[in-house]
């Protein structure tokens, strides 16, 4: 007995300690086999801290970590879009997020984003400081916040100001088209789920050309993996642009700075000069 | 309607006409409870708008506080009418935009009847006090700066913020009803944060309440920098950092300070009196009550700068009128 309990006192730790390794490494393979094997194994067990009324609490300031918004496929480094710019401008290279690298466009579709590929510099909205639509406003690149209420769930991004509301009550239908989308939310047990339809078909999902039109359903799932990552999958859907539904995903981090907020960014004034600027009277500096 | 409205004067009345750093009470007409949220704190959230006649100054010639029923229907009457000017045919301001149609003009919007004679209530004499020399100095040489720009269809830098979509009179903080429509808000709180979005431009404003320090000074915000904390049942939002950019009273600066306080005081309304503090440019602090009334959502999104052909359209107005003039006198001259 004695000689047991002091035998599982030596072993235990390296039992768990085995586990420990071998079972993300199953997980890790399981993801692979679904997609493309970023941090986003099915969540673990890792249960989220509660809001007062008991529902997982996503509050916090989020931001993607990777180059999506430069092109969410896979892609290569490549020359920038402004020769002053050089390298500062260059693509950096990504391994994209898309589940299978492939998105399934229509032949006229995919025709379309070779074109804005072509004429991004002109094209792209963010250039604009247009609403960056979604799902593009969750990998920009920038941060955001998660405000958490009982009846609604505010996600407030620092790129020109975009916000979504994520009705929490019985789901309605958008009143009009927007950029940012109409967005109702539920709660499967961890994971907030939000459906979102009524968008225009103005923005895009990179700065590589990818695009949708007013058809774009978009079905996201938020699942905190720890207490500073969400795992963030969604579900793309728009049949006039592609043969399928298709999915991407990634984690998102928790800015974790002492006093991190979500400042201001209205960036209408930068875009100005590149808009109006041959509208400019001649004699007028 | 005539009910409800009579409803609201009666409790903006009472809790207005108090000192304005005592809590507001509820007018005992009725038992009424405050709205909670799940973790105990006064429940703020829902759509408001503070849509009024009440001008931010009292009037010349008007000595009180407040009016009577009759005398404010009145005062509201005549601001009804001058709205309705601006739609008068072969006017310049009914060249831009027919005030009386697409809900523009007030009448038509969630009007707050509040029987005050102005917005400001202190100092007492509901005008703003006088601006100090310095402040004036820096108006002339804003002034002076703007004229070296040219005129205000030269370029689109000269022209207004709220052509450009960049700023809304009355988005706040503070919260004003200084645009003639659409001053709806949408408050979404929880224990650490505190939202208030402004359908207006979508602009939002996101109040931290765990008593971290403001921005460093040196980084100012078109709407400054805010942080809440509960006194009792009131929230009180204090902002700094605002930029220069910020027209609001041609002043803002990073030397002003802003303390809001928002008080539930029923249903259908919130309390909200807010105080300006800069002694660079006022030469006493002063301070206002602009009712915020529950109103319908949804709030809908004000794609405003996205959807902005009027400036393209005006610069490209006055760029082909200049190149007429020019032909003209091109023609002139050949003669």
């Amino acid at each position: 007995m004695h000689t047991s309990k002091r035998f599982l006192g030596f072993a235990l730790p390296w039992i768990v300690g085995i586990a420990g390794l071998v079972l993300p490494i199953q997980i890790g393979t399981r993801a692979q086999a679904h997609g493309r094997g970023q941090a986003r194994a099915a969540a673990p067990s890792y249960r989220a801290p509660r809001t007062a009324d008991g529902k997982p609490d996503l509050n916090g300031i989020w931001q993607a970590v990777n180059e999506a918004n430069w092109d969410i496929q896979p892609h290569a480094a490549g020359f920038g879009r402004v020769v002053a710019l050089g390298a500062a401008d260059a693509t950096p290279p990504g391994l994209g997020i898309v589940d299978g690298g492939e998105i399934p466009y229509l032949p006229a579709a995919l025709a379309k984003k070779r074109e804005n590929f072509e004429k991004r510099l002109s094209l792209d909205p963010e250039i604009k400081c247009y609403l960056p639509g979604v799902p593009r406003a969750m990998y920009q690149g920038r941060p955001y916040q998660i405000i958490q209420s009982t009846n609604v769930i505010m996600m407030v991004f620092e790129f020109a100001g975009a916000v979504r509301t994520i009705n929490m009550d019985k789901p309605t239908e958008a009143p009009a088209d927007s950029w940012m989308g109409w967005s109702s939310g539920r709660w499967e047990g961890e994971t907030l789920v939000v459906d979102s339809t009524g968008f225009n078909d103005q923005s895009w999902f990179d700065r590589a050309g990818n695009f949708h039109s007013d058809a774009l359903h978009v079905v996201e799932r938020f699942t905190a993996t720890s207490a500073d990552h969400l795992n963030y999958e969604v579900t793309i859907e728009d049949k006039n642009v592609f043969s399928r539904p298709w999915k991407l995903g990634m984690p998102l981090y928790r800015r974790k700075e002492r006093n991190a907020q979500v400042m201001e960014f209205k960036c209408v004034e930068f875009a100005e000069e590149l808009m109006y600027g041959h509208l400019r009277k001649q004699s007028a500096k | 309607m005539t009910i409800a409205i009579v409803v609201v004067v009666a409790m903006i009345l009472p809790a207005a006409a108090q000192a304005p750093s005592s809590n507001a009470k509820a007018p005992a007409a009725k038992r009424w409870t405050m709205p909670r949220t799940p973790d105990g704190q006064p429940d703020l959230q829902g759509y408001w708008t503070n849509s009024s006649y009440v001008p931010m100054e009292r009037a010349n010639g008007v000595t009180k506080e407040f009016y009577t029923p009759e005398e404010a229907a009145a005062a509201a009457q005549r601001a009804r009418d001058q709205d309705a000017e601006q739609a008068t045919p072969g006017t310049t301001a009914d060249v831009h935009y027919d005030h009386t149609q697409f809900g523009l003009d007030r009448s038509q919007s969630d009007l707050i009847q509040d029987l005050r004679t102005s917005l400001i209530y202190d100092p007492p004499t509901g005008r703003l006090p006088p601006i100090t020399a310095e402040a004036q100095k820096r108006q002339a040489d804003r002034a002076a700066a703007r004229a070296m720009l040219g005129g205000t269809n030269d370029a689109v830098q000269n022209m207004s913020f709220s052509s450009r979509c960049l700023f809304m009179g009355g988005a706040g903080p503070p919260l004003l009803s200084a645009t003639n429509y659409n001053t709806n808000y949408r408050i979404v709180q929880n224990a650490r944060y505190v939202m208030i979005l402004t359908e207006m431009i979508h602009d939002v404003r996101i109040i931290p309440l765990d008593g971290r320090p403001h921005l460093p000074k040196g980084v100012q915000q078109w709407f400054g920098d805010s942080r809440g904390r509960w006194e009792g049942d009131t929230l009180v939002v204090e902002t700094t950092n605002f930029s220069e950019k910020n027209p609001f009273r041609g002043l803002a600066s990073p030397s002003m300070r802003l303390t809001e306080r928002f008080t539930r005081v029923s249903d259908e309304m919130i309390k909200y009196t807010f105080t300006v503090e800069d002694e660079t440019a006022w030469a006493q602090p002063w301070s206002a009550a602009v009712p915020l009334k529950q109103t319908q959502g949804p709030l809908f999104e004000h794609a405003c700068h996205e959807g902005n052909y009027s400036v393209a359209n005006i610069l490209a107005g006055a760029r082909l009128d200049e190149q007429r003039a020019a032909e003209e006198a091109a023609r002139k001259g050949r003669k």
